[in-house]
């Protein structure tokens, strides 16, 4: 491959498909994007840590950093399950069921937010049996949690399921056969291969809550102070023209993603350097 | 318990000792599908439920109000430019990316997945800061009478946006595992650079480029957080579909809310069938390649 690289430009096109790519990069993804911070830079800096730290906008914090590490940690149980059932076991059904794990993926977010809110309100399928045992899904922080476990639900069952299905079975039986019982052999020789990948997936889907506005607006109710998620506060703010405010919130946001971009990238490389070894 | 049985997988040895006890493998499959139960099939029974709860008249009427109508129309619309510009966008950069070698290779790479890594919220934000009154291009635009946010072209450019990735992203890793020998091959017997991606190139990818095309036109037309940010909600103007399923659902007219909904969810089930077909001729492509 390395021998062949060096003849590349062989090949036709690189300067039109180069240039082109940046072109439009340019025009959809960066200039929009460096209008941001050109806006928070106008601001002086005790301005922008006013806006940043208000006690509103830091409760929005509290509730979108963890409701996404809770959504996400749901996640990463149950998507481990999931995804080992899909790859371990046979049962009726299974290819349709495979196949609607990635119904977050597909699924508009509003429809996936007014669909959750019709089945965890007080009158919903779910909602209706919680209620009498004191349990409020919707219109609450746990709501905000279920939004986002229904958001992140593909990320750990996708990244993981790959990972065991190259799982070559000779460890285990080799483990077996020393006498190990399955649940050490899946502590001591499925996870330690596994869990890379899960890591990955956890962020990825951590990642994907923090921003997350569609699903979450219809099931949190939007309370000040108590189910207002950060990127509700950016358009409240942008509604009443504090422009500049909205902007604020937007900076730190777009920090912690790329920060959590940084990290799932690193992330990936090992895994991927793990399965190549 | 005769449907649960373990995947007959390769290894000689006895497999009863590499596997659970049936009613271990129960417990798990009964946990598994309890799980998705309460967070896929639940909701999407809910949409269809909800929507048919007036009876099928009701549904039906749903779609004749003429707002629904122009949501319908502005959400192909919009669709219908933001998905083969970033399909040609798509095919440019894996074209760049898998083919050449040059300085910058992976930022570049980086770069062109930033948009999934950006809220749907600051993806909107981002063009009311750009286009806005007082944005950096809104007096100039105000001044020429073009109106950009609050009105289609704004709603396009966020779908462009948050739709960015979707084909470059398919393409770049399939171009690059198929190295570059046939196009070499191509150009060495005289073919041009045209003929060659038509010929060579297009053949080889057309799966994952489908794939990539529907995973982007469902974003496209399920946009939300972004396209709410940027349209302005005039009725009848600058409705997609999601918003005027968020209008709806919050004038508390649920039925129509679910009906219009339930054609967005349609479109995912079919992109999920699609998706599914597409996976195995690529599943098939690669195991006779």
């Amino acid at each position: 491959m390395p021998l062949l690289r060096r003849k590349h430009r062989v090949l036709p096109g690189f300067g039109l498909s180069l240039g082109y790519t940046l072109f439009y990069l340019s025009l959809i993804v960066l200039i929009p994007l460096s209008a941001t911070v050109f806006k928070a830079a106008g601001m002086t800096w005790p301005q922008f840590w006013s806006a940043v730290t208000s006690p509103r906008v830091l409760a929005s914090y509290r509730l979108s950093f963890g409701a996404a590490l809770g959504g996400a940690l749901v996640n990463a149980v149950f998507g481990l399950l999931v995804a080992w059932v899909l790859v371990r076991y046979r049962f009726f059904g299974k290819r349709l069921v495979d196949a609607l794990v990635d119904l977050p993926f597909a699924l508009p977010t509003a429809v996936a937010g007014i669909a959750l809110t019709a089945v965890y309100s007080r009158n919903g399928w779910i909602g209706r049996l919680l209620e009498p045992h004191g349990i409020k899904v919707a219109f609450t922080p746990l709501g905000v949690i279920v939004a986002l476990t229904f958001i992140g639900l593909p990320f750990v069952v996708r990244t993981v399921q790959p990972v065991l299905e190259d799982l070559d079975a000779e460890f285990e039986q080799a483990a077996a056969s020393l006498g190990a019982n399955r649940w050490q052999t899946f502590l001591h020789v499925v996870f330690p291969e596994i869990w890379p990948a899960l890591l990955t997936g956890f962020s990825l889907a951590f990642a994907r809550g923090l921003g997350e506005y569609g699903s979450v607006v219809f099931i949190s109710g939007n309370m000040p102070m108590r189910t207002e998620i950060t990127p509700l506060l950016i358009i409240t703010k942008l509604e009443q023209y504090d422009y500049r405010g909205a902007t604020a919130i937007a900076v730190v946001m777009l920090s912690a993603s790329l920060a959590l971009l940084f990290i799932i990238n690193t992330l990936q490389r090992w895994t991927a350097s793990r399965s190549a070894a | 318990m005769d449907v649960i049985s373990r995947v007959n997988r390769s290894g000689p040895t006895s497999l009863s000792e590499a596997t659970e006890p049936v009613w271990i493998r129960g417990v798990l499959i009964v946990l598994a599908l309890g799980f998705l139960l309460l967070f896929i099939f639940l909701p999407l029974a809910a949409i269809f439920t909800e929507a048919l709860r007036r009876g099928v008249g009701a549904y039906f009427a749903s779609f004749k109000d003429p707002d629904a109508l122009s949501a319908i129309k502005l959400t192909l619309l919009t669709a219908a430019i933001a998905v083969p510009l970033n399909l040609v966008f798509g095919v440019a950069a894996a074209w760049t990316i898998a083919k050449f070698d040059f300085f910058g290779k992976s930022l570049l790479t980086t770069l062109i997945d930033l948009p999934f890594a950006v809220s749907p919220v600051i993806s909107g934000l981002i063009y009311v800061l750009l286009f806005g009154a007082q944005g950096w291009l809104g007096p100039w635009l105000a001044a020429h009478g073009i109106r950009i946010l609050f009105a289609v072209p704004g709603i396009v450019l966020a779908t462009m946006f948050v739709t960015f990735p979707f084909v470059a992203r398919e393409m770049i890793p399939l171009m690059q595992s198929q190295g570059s020998d046939e196009e070499f091959a191509a150009i060495s017997l005289g073919a041009s650079g045209w003929q060659t991606f038509l010929r060579v190139t297009f053949p080889n990818v057309k799966w994952g480029l489908l794939y990539g095309v529907i995973l982007c036109n469902a974003r496209a037309m399920g946009e939300f957080g972004a396209v709410s940010v940027v349209s302005g909600h005039i009725r009848g103007e600058t409705n997609t579909i999601p918003l005027h399923v968020e209008i709806l659902y919050n004038e508390y007219n649920f039925v129509a809310a679910f009906a219009v909904a339930s054609l967005l969810a349609l479109l995912a089930l079919v992109t999920l069938g699609l998706k599914s077909f597409v996976e195995s001729r690529m599943g098939d492509e690669r195991i006779t390649a």
